[in-house]
Parts: C-alpha cells; structure tokens; sequence
C-alpha cells in the first residue's frame, strides 16, 4: 500500500499522481518506470515516472486514462491509497555528453520525458524539446521545459500551437535546423516513437525509443514484454525499456501492444452501476 | 532383501488406498481441487499398512528427513496431533509437500512395498495431516528462542525462503522476507494452479511464519529497490532464495505472435493475476478454443489444465521425446490425459505462424524419433527429415523450462555465478561467494522441486544460525 499524495487531471483525460514511495524514490533515475496496482482487484500497469522527491520520499507518475486499471487509478484522490507501487523497473537512460539531444515526446511521454531532458541538461547537453499533441489544450509542462530547452517545437493535429499536422512534420524540424541533433530520444505512443525511428533511420540520426509494452512482473519473469530489437528476443522490463529505435521491429510491437484491446471493453461491461438510478423511491443522488 | 522379509511383505495389505478425486469430467470445467484427500478412516486404512520397518528406508529418501513412520504410527493410533508435530519437526510446509512433492522419485520410491507396487500413500498422509490441523483452527504455535538481537533479509518469498525464515524466526532471531510480487509465495502463488494447490493453503503457511514474527514485506525488488550490499548494511545476513524466474524460449520463427505465452505468463495470469475470474479480476485473458503446451513437465500438465478449465476444446501437449520420458509426475499427466488432454508425442514445433493480424493461426511442427541416450540418460529425441506438418491452434503455451532470474546476482558484485545463471554456494551451507550471504533452492540448483528447496533451506538457516551466534 502506497499512500496518494496527489491526483489530478492537469489536462483532458491525462492524470497526475504523487505516490508516497520513499524507496523508490531515493533509487529512481531517467527512464524507468514503476508498477502500479490501483487496488487489490487490479492489473499490474507499467507507468514510467515522471519525476520525484527524494526529500519527501514521493514519485510522480503521468498517466493517460485509457482502460479499466488506468480508469481506477484515475478515480483515487490524495489520501487514498494504491495497492501496489514497486520499482524502480528496467534500465536508466546513459546521461553522458552527447552535444545536442532532442527530446521528442507526446501523450504520457511529455511528463516521463521530461527527467531524461533535465538531466541531459545537467550534463551538458543542449536540449532542443519536440512536442505533438492533437491540440494545444493538450500540452502541459511547457513550463518545465522552457528553462531547460534551446528551443521548443511544439506539432499540433489542429495547428492550434506550432506546426499544424503530426510526426510527418518532424523532417521540417530537422531540417530547419542549422545540424542535426547528436541523439534523439522518444518517449510516447507507439506511433510517435515508430514513426520517429522510420524518420530518423533515413537521416542517420541515432534514435532511442522507450517502449511501453504490456507487462505483469516487470522483473524478467513472464515474457509478455518480448520485442524484438535487431533480430533479437529482448525482455522490454529487463533488457529495456529503451532501445535503438532503428532497430525495433514496430509491426510486431504494435500488435503485441494491441493484444487485449477486445479484451479491455468487456470491463465496461461487468459492473454494476455504483448508484441505483431511478429506482422507485429509492433514488440517489 | 531378506527371505523372512518378502514372507513377512507378502502377507501384507498390497492395496494402496486411493484418494477420491473429482471426476475429470467434472474438474476440468472447474478450479477447485482434483485430489479431494484422505477422510480420517480412509487415513487410518492406509497408515495400517506400513510395516514400521526397524530401518525405515522411506526417511532416507526425503529431502528433509521426515520422520515418516512416527508420523505414520501416530495416525493408526488415532493421534492426528501428534502426527502433524512429528512431520513439523522437520517441515514447515507439509500442506504444500503433501501436494506437490514427487513422493514417488523420493520416500515413497524407497518404501519397501515398492517391489511389490504397493508402497505406502505417504504423500496423502502427510497432506491428510496437514489439512486435518487447518481444519482444527487452532495452530499450534512452538515456543520460539530468546532474541538475539541478529537481523536476517531473505531475499523472495517462495518455498526455500519461507523455510528459511520460518527456521531462523524460531532460534530467536529477527527475519525479514522481501518478495518481488504483490502476494507472497512465489513460485506457489505465481505458478502451481488452484486445482492442485489452493490459493488458501499458501495463505496458509505464509500467515503461520507472520504469526511467527517474519515480517513479509511485498513489492520489493531486491537489486532494484534495494541492492543486496544495502540489505547488508541493516542486516546481519542475507539468504537468497530468488528462485528460477526466467523463462526459455525456443527461437524459431514467429514466438512473439500475439497468443504464444510462456507459461509463467500464463499461470501468472491466471493465478496471481486470478485470470480465470477474468472478466471480474482486471488482467485480461483472452479466450482460446485449441491451445497446445509445449513440454512434458509438471508445467506443462499444469498449463494444459488451466487451458482446459478456461474452455478450450482443444488442448495438446506436443512433447519431443515419448511418454516414457515425461518429466513430469506420473499422476499428473495421467490427470491431463483423464480430463482430456491430447498428447502428441515426439512432435516439435519448428515455426509458428501467424494471421495478418499478428496472431498464432498455425504451429509446423517436425516429427522425432529416439536415439541414442544423452547426457541426462534419457534417449536423444532426432528429427525424421521431411515429416513436417501443421496443426491449426489458436494459442501456444512455451512450457520447455525456466533459468535462474540474473536480477540478484546482476546488481551484486562478487556474487559468482556458473554458465547456466546459478549461484555458485556450498551445497552443505548454501554459503556464496560473498561473506555473510546465503543462497539456495532454484537460483543455486536451476528449476527443481518445492522440497529441494526447503531442504537447501534448512541447511541455509543451520550455518546462517550458527555464523550468527559465533559472531557474538
């Protein structure tokens, strides 16, 4: 049990949570990730972490809310607890010098992206920050950003913000630039990060993504993370979760990532309403 | 064996008592127990048959020396109390080996009646008693040694740490459990399925070492949340017990098609994860109509029989060699093959494949036939050239067997490991290459059984015990 500090919605349907977890939060670098349990009923989710407080011994965790696990995990509030929290899971992302490093991020990635680009900053790195959204409500912690980035460019779906369209804008980024980045790193859906790689493969700009892929353990033990990565069998929660995006075979992780999408719409299905509606004279409000 | 004993052998009662089970047309459309267990006459009935050997042979066949003819005589008197004290003597979990234990390579192969095939049931009488003290609710709590003061972290939470906690708890000193997962008793919370080894027995045992004082604390990775060299600033000892946690794949072409599971997967799923209650429990299952188990051990027959009881029509276990060579216990795949389990043997996947979807449609398999003995004894399974052939399934469960987790010895420096991934510890002490650390069960042998692991643990507990007492 892990105590919930915080819950919010910082924008439409994306979530924020500070969980209590000093352990975690004195060990946690740069792209890893936790598993999260919302209650005793729940699935095991993978989130990445988004940040933390060692002082306070707390992390936090931006999640998107898309199922039934991430939909309890959403329905908890400060004060409530989660039944599990445990990581920090999988490899750190290599903070070194690299000169200019591009930080490319969407959805849930804005917020697990953003301690890989601060300490890439601290390392000496010029950090150039991409963000795509459908819309410029959907952008949060530019604020964070701006001090840490050379420039940020954002990509918006309505050109609300920025460049108007999707990742097949990212060539007119690079290109405007005086060079292109030394490394790029990814971290979103799994779209962002495929199309990135296929992009950024043509260019010969080094690409490392951050999947995301199902998992139960986290540790090495189930499998149901496989990817294949250079014609290889890796384990996303031990061997990842970062790779070269050149060399992950997207169409297999995309149907794997897609496995239970059937699946997942019969939660909405077996529960009862939590209130009785129009029941004769038994009506709640 | 002596004239007068084979007179004495044959004037015996030969008759094995057996165990009422649920029928297989039953059980394999449900999650609750085969193997219904002795009632206390059917009990008596068998422990009357044991000859009360002056040199019981059955003793030295098990891993923790039980005494097994006290305990034995104990149930013909009627004494179910004083029988269950006799097997806690040497076993803290004999719920779980009355279950799970392969009695018949162990005790019950070296009982005297085994010549004659009528060996005594000395698995059912130890479960027998086991499940006759649960039922009395009250536990039997032994009086525990005065506090030394010494901290001991035991590092996973499945059958040699729970051994070794429940040991170390009971000489008086201070034992915390780390486990990885959130519910404790690895291997047999994560893997055995509820029909063979109910979800409550685990609690069971897992509760008893809690009242004993362990703490348990769950949702800790050791080697991540907490490296061993930290574990060893607050403890005065660390014991391993991380067990084999890695699962084998085959490579070859098309094992990361949506439907091809390990079966840690896939019992993890279903048990931990209580899929089989999908859609009420939250991981998703997917529903299979023909899924095949590759492998012939005790997971794969577990495998095959949760994939019955969750609806599939069809269900094979494709295995390499040929019945003779099943790993597995004789009476559980006797169990598969009674619910219904279609066995194709000597059979070898050599590629999966899949629909455009990304989905197992097909699995092309390669016929075998034996030649001549391995390195393991048994014959080496050869592929008959041309005889490939495919059967249409919708779903594969990879049971060919696990390595040890590296998560523990990758995070701990002067922790030496073998090629295969084990630890390298004493087999006598389970003492590593590091001071003041211990290791035993899956991680030091590679996969093996529940009681070799309380056994390495036992040994553990006696050197851990006595380093910390000389240490002062």
């Amino acid at each position: 049990m892990n105590k919930i500090i915080e819950r919010k919605m910082i924008v439409p349907n994306m979530h924020l949570i500070e969980i209590e977890a000093p352990d975690i939060a004195k060990k946690v670098r740069p792209g890893q990730f936790v598993i999260v349990r919302p209650d005793d009923e729940g699935e095991r989710i993978p989130l990445s972490v988004a940040d933390w407080d060692t002082e306070k011994g707390t992390i936090t965790i931006i999640f998107m809310e898309v199922g039934a696990s991430t939909g309890s995990l959403a329905s908890l509030n400060a004060g409530e607890a989660v039944a599990t929290c445990v990581g920090p899971l999988g490899n750190y992302t290599e903070i070194k010098k690299y000169g200019t490093v591009m930080c490319i991020a969407g959805c849930y990635g804005i917020g697990s992206i953003y301690p890989v680009a601060r300490a890439l900053k601290e390392a000496g790195n010029n950090i150039l920050t991409v963000i795509e959204a459908r819309s410029s409500y959907l952008i949060y912690w530019l604020d964070r950003f701006i001090p840490i980035s050379e420039k940020i460019f954002t990509i918006t779906r309505d050109g609300s913000l920025g460049y108007k369209g999707h990742m097949k804008r990212l060539p007119d980024i690079l290109h405007s630039l005086p060079a292109f980045p030394d490394l790029i790193i990814v971290n979103g859906c799994t779209y962002l990060m495929a199309h990135t790689s296929h992009v950024t493969k043509e260019m010969g700009i080094s690409t490392i993504v951050n999947l995301n892929p199902i998992m139960i353990d986290g540790t090495g033990m189930c499998g149901v993370c496989r990817v294949t990565v250079a014609g290889k069998m890796k384990f996303a929660c031990v061997d990842g979760p970062e790779f070269n995006g050149h060399d992950v075979d997207w169409k297999e992780f995309l149907a794997r990532r897609k496995a239970y999408m059937e699946e997942e719409t019969l939660f909405f299905r077996r529960s009862e309403p939590k209130t009785k509606i129009h029941k004769e004279g038994e009506c709640q409000v | 064996m002596s004239d007068e004993k084979i007179e004495k052998a044959s004037k015996i009662d030969l008759d094995r008592t057996d165990m009422p089970k649920q029928p297989p047309e039953i059980r394999r459309h449900n999650f609750n127990e085969v193997a219904l267990g002795y009632t206390e006459e059917l009990a008596i009935k068998e422990a009357k048959r044991c000859l009360q050997c002056k040199k019981p042979r059955c003793k030295t066949g098990c891993p923790v020396e039980i005494d097994i003819p006290d305990f034995i005589s104990c149930i013909v008197k009627g004494d179910f109390a004083g029988g269950i004290k006799k097997i806690k003597e040497k076993n803290c979990l004999p719920a779980v080996c009355g279950r799970v234990c392969p009695q018949e390579t162990q005790c019950e192969s070296k009982c005297i009646l085994t010549n004659k095939k009528g060996e005594i049931a000395i698995g059912r009488l130890e479960r027998f008693l086991a499940d006759w003290e649960a039922k009395q609710g009250k536990i039997d709590i032994p009086k525990k040694a005065k506090p030394t003061g010494k901290k001991v972290a035991v590092v996973g939470s499945g059958p040699a740490g729970i051994t070794v906690a429940g040991d170390l708890i009971l000489l008086g000193h201070e034992v915390t459990i780390f486990e990885a997962l959130h519910r404790a008793g690895g291997v047999l919370t994560y893997g055995i399925p509820e029909f063979r080894l109910p979800k409550a027995i685990v609690a069971r045992e897992v509760d008893y070492i809690k009242m004993l004082g362990v703490k348990v604390i769950t949702d800790f990775v050791v080697g991540k949340t907490r490296s061993i060299d930290e574990l060893l600033e607050e403890f005065d000892a660390v014991f391993i017990g991380t067990g084999a946690g890695l699962p084998w794949f085959m490579n070859i072409p098309g094992e990361n098609l949506n439907g091809v599971y390990s079966a840690n997967e896939y019992l993890t799923r279903m048990n931990l994860m209580q899929g089989y209650r999908f859609p009420m429990s939250s991981t998703p299952v997917r529903k299979h109509m023909k899924v095949a188990v590759v492998g012939g051990g005790n997971v794969a027959m577990d495998s095959a029989r949760t994939a019955l009881r969750m609806g599939a029509e069809e269900v094979r276990i494709i295995y390499r060699r040929s019945h003779a060579e099943l790993p597995a216990r004789l009476e559980e795949s006797e169990n598969a093959e009674e619910e219904g389990v279609i066995f194709n043997m000597l059979t070898l996947p050599v590629r999966y494949i899949g629909d455009e979807r990304g989905w197992l449609k097909e699995i092309e398999c390669i016929k075998m036939e034996l030649g001549e003995p391995d390195a393991s004894g048994r014959r080496r399974p050869i592929e008959v050239p041309n005889s490939n052939f495919r059967i249409a399934m919708d779903a594969v469960v990879c049971a060919i067997g696990n390595s040890p987790n590296p998560l523990v010895p990758s995070t701990t420096p002067g922790l030496e490991t073998t090629r295969h991934g084990t630890l390298v510890a004493d087999p006598e002490t389970g003492k590593t290459t590091r001071d003041r650390v211990w290791a035993g069960g899956d991680i030091v042998t590679g996969a093996a059984t529940v009681i070799l692991a309380m056994g390495a643990g036992r040994k553990a507990a006696r050197s851990i015990h006595e380093y910390l007492m000389n240490k002062g």
